[in-house]
């Protein structure tokens, strides 16, 4: 049981650091691009929101196996395909946890509005000490949101982990797998401990999330 | 356009011309690069855009700059806005609300240590915090300030970022009577106290009247007009003189006080005005407004006493009539190069009852007299 909660804290930490520093510049060019094709990206990033896990996981397994290209390219780099690793649920969990972070972080850095640029280059910041010495902090509720959610649903994902992780002990063996397992084996008292659990920790996420932000934006305002 | 302005040392040097969605700037003029200069006209007229293009916000497809023989922009090459040296005051403060006031005052000085600054005495924030009172506002959060408040401290952070130049967008377009009262002076004193040429967008001629000391008059994305405030204040072709306060500038000195009443004499182009309420040494100079429809005419020195106190002898230069009924009397003050113009306004019959003609000497009565400021 303790061995599932590791992983899955192992798994969280790891997708929402990733995600940090791979949703934000998506966040920030979705923001400020002109191009007409950014909706294009903006609706695949947005896609995980909407599809069934499971059809995510199973297109996933399809790309990453030994019979795709991708597959086949990713083995001879690191010496074995992703699926059924803990690489490949890191992987299939940035996808599927991308929205969260890229959605908040973007609302963010829209509302910054075009100003505080425009200030901070008549004051000789170059556009990336413009993005960290205003941008970033001006962002700062988005990014606790974005991060607060992208562990939270990672912490919680079930389907797409089930389609490419299998149910490995150690490697992919999650805390919701875990729980389905108990279940399967009939052993509801360790099902209830994770499950009580996950619901105390949901409810704790969703709470500090709205209170963070909102002493945030008071504070900002 | 840019090849035919050629450099000047002591010069602004400005050509902007493009599209702006719907809207065509097409403005060039050449000033000196000394004191304040006005970008007046109004709403909508283009004096931001040519303000946002100085600093490099904006980029016209043809551009020219150049800022005391440097060149900013010319053709192809363009200076980005981060490079430039300017110091920008937005019409709304702008201040940065995840810093503090003093961290808001030093984000620009602390990018611009290695900018050199030759021929200017180079502020420290000590001079600053002093010059615009804001001492007691440094460790507050931003949204604490008045806006008056806000926009002081803006006018720091431009001014601590080591400008060459200050571009100020209708600094006071957004605070109300009072604050506008409270921020004057120090826009004043701005003036006095620096040798920072600055930029000035309004369309409040009052203000105008008070702090410039050359204008650039827009019109619909066009240059009507630049050169000295007083020059076109009292241009007959150009349109300030057919507004409601139409005003003329003067530049006088003082010479005498009168302690018994309060009154100080001041000679305007050999003419002696009497004016209540300026003080200070005698020998000094000050800018007098004088509004148009303050000002009558007539053919004798008035007979008996009288409460006007000022009945300077002035000559006619121009005769204009605008409207149907109303008429701009140009008038010409002292004598050949210390000439100075006054304008009176009064209507067609008058001019007609008094048979006015360009040349007539006449007395003007003057009923009132504003000191603007110190000059």
């Amino acid at each position: 049981m303790l061995e599932a909660i590791t992983l899955t804290l192992e798994l969280a930490i790891t997708v929402t650091i990733l995600l940090l520093l791979i949703g934000t510049p998506i966040a920030w060019w979705l923001a400020r691009s002109k191009s007409w094709w950014k909706e294009v990206v903006g609706t695949l990033v947005s896609l995980p929101l909407v599809l069934p896990p499971t059809v995510l996981g199973f297109y996933l397994l399809l790309a990453l196996g030994p019979n795709s290209l991708l597959g086949r390219s990713i083995a001879s780099v690191i010496g074995h395909t992703l699926p059924f690793t803990f690489a490949g649920l890191v992987v299939a969990s940035i996808i599927y946890s991308l929205p969260f972070m890229v959605q908040p972080v973007r609302n963010a850095f829209e509302a910054i509005g075009e100003r505080p640029l425009e200030v901070a280059s008549t004051l000789r910041a170059s556009p990336l000490d413009c993005f960290f010495s205003v941008v970033l902090p001006l962002a700062r509720p988005g990014l606790i949101t974005g991060t607060i959610l992208s562990f939270a649903h990672t912490v919680g994902e079930f389907g797409v982990v089930l389609m490419i992780g299998g149910n490995i002990p150690g490697e992919t063996k999650v805390l919701s797998i875990a729980i389905y397992d108990y279940v399967e084996t009939l052993e509801w008292n360790k099902a209830h401990i994770l499950a009580g659990g996950m619901l105390v920790f949901s409810f704790l996420v969703i709470f500090s999330t709205t209170t963070i932000e909102k002493r945030l934006r008071r504070r900002m305002q | 356009m840019s090849r035919t302005l050629t450099d000047q040392p002591e010069m602004i040097t400005a050509s902007f011309k493009g599209l702006q969605g719907a809207f065509e700037l097409d403005a060039s003029f050449r000033l000196s690069a000394s004191g304040v200069t006005a970008l007046f006209g109004p709403s909508g007229c283009g004096k931001t855009s040519v303000l946002r293009c100085i600093a490099g916000l904006n980029q016209m497809k043809e551009g020219y700059f150049s800022l005391k023989g440097e060149v900013w922009q010319d053709g192809e090459s363009f200076l980005p806005a981060h490079k430039r040296p300017v110091g920008y005051v937005f019409q709304e403060a702008s201040l940065f609300p995840h810093l503090s006031v003093e961290q808001n005052l030093i984000y620009g000085q602390k990018r611009s240590r290695s900018a050199p600054a030759p021929d200017q005495t180079v502020l420290n924030q000590a001079d600053v915090v002093e010059l615009l009172g804001i001492g007691p506002l440094l460790r507050r959060s931003p949204n604490k300030l008045s806006g008056g408040e806000r926009q002081r401290v803006a006018i720091g952070r431009a001014l601590l970022s080591r400008p060459r130049i200050l571009l100020m967008d209708e600094p006071m377009a957004a605070l109300d009577r009072f604050s506008k009262n409270e921020i004057l002076p120090y826009l004043e004193r701005l003036h006095d106290e620096l040798k920072i040429p600055m930029l000035y967008v309004s369309h409040d001629i009052t203000e105008v009247e008070r702090l410039a000391d050359q204008m650039v008059l827009m019109e619909m994305g066009k240059v009507k007009a630049a050169g000295s405030l007083q020059t076109l204040l009292s241009d007959p072709s150009l349109s300030l003189s057919s507004m409601p306060e139409a005003a003329s500038v003067l530049t006088g000195t003082l010479t005498a006080m009168d302690d018994a009443f309060g009154i100080s004499t001041i000679v305007v182009s050999g003419q002696r005005f009497q004016i209540p309420g300026v003080k200070g040494p005698i020998g000094r100079s000050v800018r007098l407004r004088i509004e148009a429809s303050d000002v009558a005419l007539s053919r004798h020195m008035p007979e008996g006493t009288s409460s006007i106190l000022n009945t300077p002898s002035v000559t006619i230069e121009t005769i204009q009539s605008f409207g149907q009924h109303m008429t701009n009397v140009f008038l010409g003050l002292g004598e050949d190069l210390d000439r100075q113009t006054l304008i009176a306004r009064i209507s067609r019959k008058s001019l007609h009852a008094l048979d006015l003609r360009v040349g007539d000497r006449l007395q003007a009565m003057i009923k009132s007299v504003s000191m603007v400021r110190d000059v």
